[in-house]
């Protein structure tokens, strides 16, 4: 199969970044080192002809170390095959180098990552909020953000 | 409440009331401040099959030549200040329906994002319910609309300039 | 260097182009563009977060007002990724995928005669609106009698479908199907030989199919760059892959071309439409998973289990195993994705939307820079954005 593929030249290539890989209803999800992403991803896209990001997100594991991972789902349009790549990002260093020069769609995703999240983007060409006004204080999408705003009264309805 | 000023209480200045009401209230012509899904149920209620049209309705891009701002769809905290310098460049007399659950009270968008009802902030006149609600829906609050300002009294006086315009 | 001063223009959240709440600020050198940027996030409603605070069942009515010109798609989309989440996508019953299939072509058809109807009223032509609108309030009619809802339907569930077609509306779909391509070439006659409309798109808003990619366009815009990748072909979902249909494939890469594709779309959406019609037959509209779909009504009444189940889905919701999916469909306007991660509760960890608009709209200002002030107009219209949809 084709992901056992992606997977083995990747663990051929970069063997100390590749740090799990783990396959799920039919998905392979490769966790890799964060300071070697922009050089996974030019592999990815240029010898293994995933040349279409189709979602680059933030999830906040809070409570778990490392706290954030960036995740980016790849496609290839050739051989119509997804893949997942998942990079931990530490609380006190929330910063990945970003990868708008491999996929230029990575750039508003980005920035939408750091406004929700606050995971920076090293080098990125224009990292503002997007989503939120310019003036919003806090990332909404962190697990510690309450729902209501801080502004408001905790709903006292179905939460646990 | 002090005393009301007015123009005159008797058989004719109530005629010229109603004559400017009914002239205000049969020719409404809404800014259109279509924001999410609302705004396309407005549109399909200004479209062929529910025509607003006969009602007098033009829809108007420029809050300068209209009448009513009608808020369909959720407002965001980023949203807002726009409403607010839209709806102050608004002539008066000048009205505000909310349309849909986002604008009454912010829906079932309990979110950091979202203002909990644009009442906070603009005067409403009508809330019409409904997520989205039916054109029929918004044929009705308008209609309620057009009621609210035949009831008006002092309209003649406030447009030669002796008195407010009185609403209920 | 000669005096070129350049004047900023804001094309403010309110403009009369009824495409939503989007913020166009524009560097213009007389009529030309020099630099376009557009600020989104005026309807950020934080559906997301949302999301994580409700359980899997209560968020499909959230999904309905992502993209509300495309409501059924939307409810597809979430409730096919829940599904692979649980496993049981092999369990959805015939007649389940087949009316999935029927809805989620009869919404495109909803979506793209939205966005001929509007594409058409920026650009001028304002009989093309009500024609459109007129058809769309049959399809209206359509949604109301199946799911009870105009717009946000909220039909489909984890499973299968909410309820079962009523009597008599498939001899409705059927009849309106087949006059619907006579329809769309009343549109083309309209629009098509018109020497404005040709003007006005012809060379418009062109990209080519690198960059396209790279910017990651999906949906008709892309196909219409001469990429062929169609996720109904390609990665195929609900029974796609019985269907007889034909992607559409133009070299073009403008305005033109984009909605030349769009049009044969829904003649081919008619198509797709007649062929899961004949393949409907009588059966269960709902999976055999006793642990996420609601039971029928009789047994919640007559039997113990069945009111335990009911009793115990709605209150408290299904517990999926922990793990993580992307389903992506192909939604009207471009591929549709939904990454979900559970952690073994009731709600979701994490639900990421990958709306197309948010993506198309990136493209917008390399399509647009160089062109004059009226063909950003025609590109916004092109690229058939919906503001719901970006700003979640």
């Amino acid at each position: 199969m084709s992901e056992h593929a992606a997977v083995g030249k990747l663990k051929q290539k970069f063997s100390d970044a590749v740090l799990d890989v783990v396959e799920y209803r039919g998905e392979t999800t490769i966790t890799v080192k964060k300071e070697q992403i922009v050089a996974v991803s030019t592999f990815l896209k240029m010898e293994l002809g995933y040349n279409f990001l189709c979602d680059l997100c933030g999830v906040d594991y809070l409570g778990q170390s490392p706290r954030f991972m960036v995740v980016y789902n790849l496609y290839n349009i050739a051989l119509k095959d997804r893949l997942r790549i998942k990079v931990p990002v530490e609380e006190k260093d929330a910063a990945v180098d970003t990868v708008s020069t491999v996929w230029a769609t990575a750039n508003w995703h980005e920035r939408e990552c750091w406004d929700l999240m606050g995971i920076t983007f090293n080098n990125h060409p224009d990292l503002r909020r997007i989503l939120m006004a310019a003036d919003w204080e806090g990332h909404p999408l962190r697990k510690d953000y309450p729902l209501q705003g801080p502004d408001r009264e905790l709903y006292q309805g179905r939460l646990q | 409440m002090g005393v009301e000023k007015t123009l005159g209480n008797n058989v004719l200045t109530t005629s010229l009331d109603k004559l400017v009401n009914w002239s205000r209230s049969r020719s409404l012509w809404p800014m259109t401040f279509g924001l999410a899904c609302c705004a396309i149920e407005m549109m399909a209620a200004g479209a062929a099959r529910f025509d607003l049209d006969r009602f007098g309705i033009l829809f108007r891009a420029s809050p300068r030549q209209s009448d009513v701002i009608i808020i369909a769809g959720t407002v965001t905290k980023k949203m807002l200040p726009v409403i607010l310098t839209v709806y102050e460049q608004m002539p008066e007399p000048k009205y505000v329906i909310a349309m849909g659950a986002c604008a009454c009270s912010g829906g079932i968008f309990d979110t950091y994002s979202t203002v909990q009802g644009i009442d906070e902030f603009l005067p409403v006149d009508v809330y019409i319910p409904g997520c989205p609600p039916r054109p029929e829906a918004l044929i009705y609050g308008i209609n309620k609309l057009q009621e609210k300002i035949m009831a008006e009294r002092n309209s003649f006086g406030s447009v030669i300039g002796i008195g407010e315009r009185i609403s209920s | 260097m000669a005096n070129k001063e350049t004047m900023t223009v804001n094309m403010g959240p309110q403009h009369p182009s009824t495409h939503g709440v989007l913020q166009l600020v524009l560097e213009l050198d007389g009529e030309t563009v020099v630099k376009a940027t557009p600020h989104i996030g005026f309807l950020h409603r934080g559906v997301e977060k949302l999301a994580e605070h409700r359980t899997y069942h209560q968020t499909i009515p959230l999904t309905d007002r992502l993209d509300y010109l495309a409501p059924m798609s939307n409810n597809l989309g979430y409730v096919l990724a829940v599904e692979k989440l649980l496993g049981i996508t092999d369990k959805i019953p015939a007649r389940a995928n087949h009316i999935r299939v029927m809805l989620a072509e009869l919404t495109r058809l909803k979506s793209h005669l939205v966005w001929l109807a509007t594409h058409a009223l920026d650009i001028g032509a304002m009989t093309v609106f009500l024609y459109c609108f007129r058809e769309r309030e049959e399809i209206i009619d359509i949604y109301e009698k199946i799911s009870g809802a105009r717009m946000t339907s909220n039909y489909f569930r984890v499973g299968g479908l909410s309820a079962d077609l009523p009597a008599g509306i498939t001899e409705e779909i059927r009849a309106f199907t087949a006059k619907m391509p006579g329809l769309v070439d009343t549109y083309e006659g309209l629009l098509t030989g018109n020497k404005i409309w040709q003007k006005r798109t012809i060379g418009v808003g062109k990209i080519s199919a690198e960059d396209a990619i790279d910017i990651g366009l999906t949906g008709p815009a892309l196909r219409s760059s001469g990429v062929d990748w169609d996720l109904r072909r390609d990665n195929p979902y609900s029974g796609y892959e019985d269907y007889d249909f034909k992607v559409i494939v133009r070299d073009d890469c403008d305005t033109f071309g984009r909605y030349k594709a769009r049009l044969d779309e829904m003649r081919e959406s008619c198509k797709i439409i007649m062929q899961a019609l004949d393949k409907l037959t009588p059966g269960p509209i709902l999976a055999d998973c006793p642990k996420v779909c609601l039971p029928p009504k009789q047994d919640v009444v007559n039997s113990i289990e069945g009111l335990i189940h009911q009793f115990k889905i709605i209150t408290e919701g299904f517990k999926p195993e922990v793990g993580e999916v992307y389903q992506g469909i192909e939604a009207p306007k471009g591929e549709l994705g939904y990454y979900l991660i559970s952690d073994g509760s009731a709600q979701p960890f994490r639900m990421k939307i990958r709306p197309p608009s948010f993506v198309n709209l990136q493209a917008l200002p390399q399509m647009v820079e160089g062109s004059l002030l009226a063909d950003v107009i025609a590109t916004i219209g092109t690229l058939d954005i919906v503001l719901g949809e970006i700003d979640r």
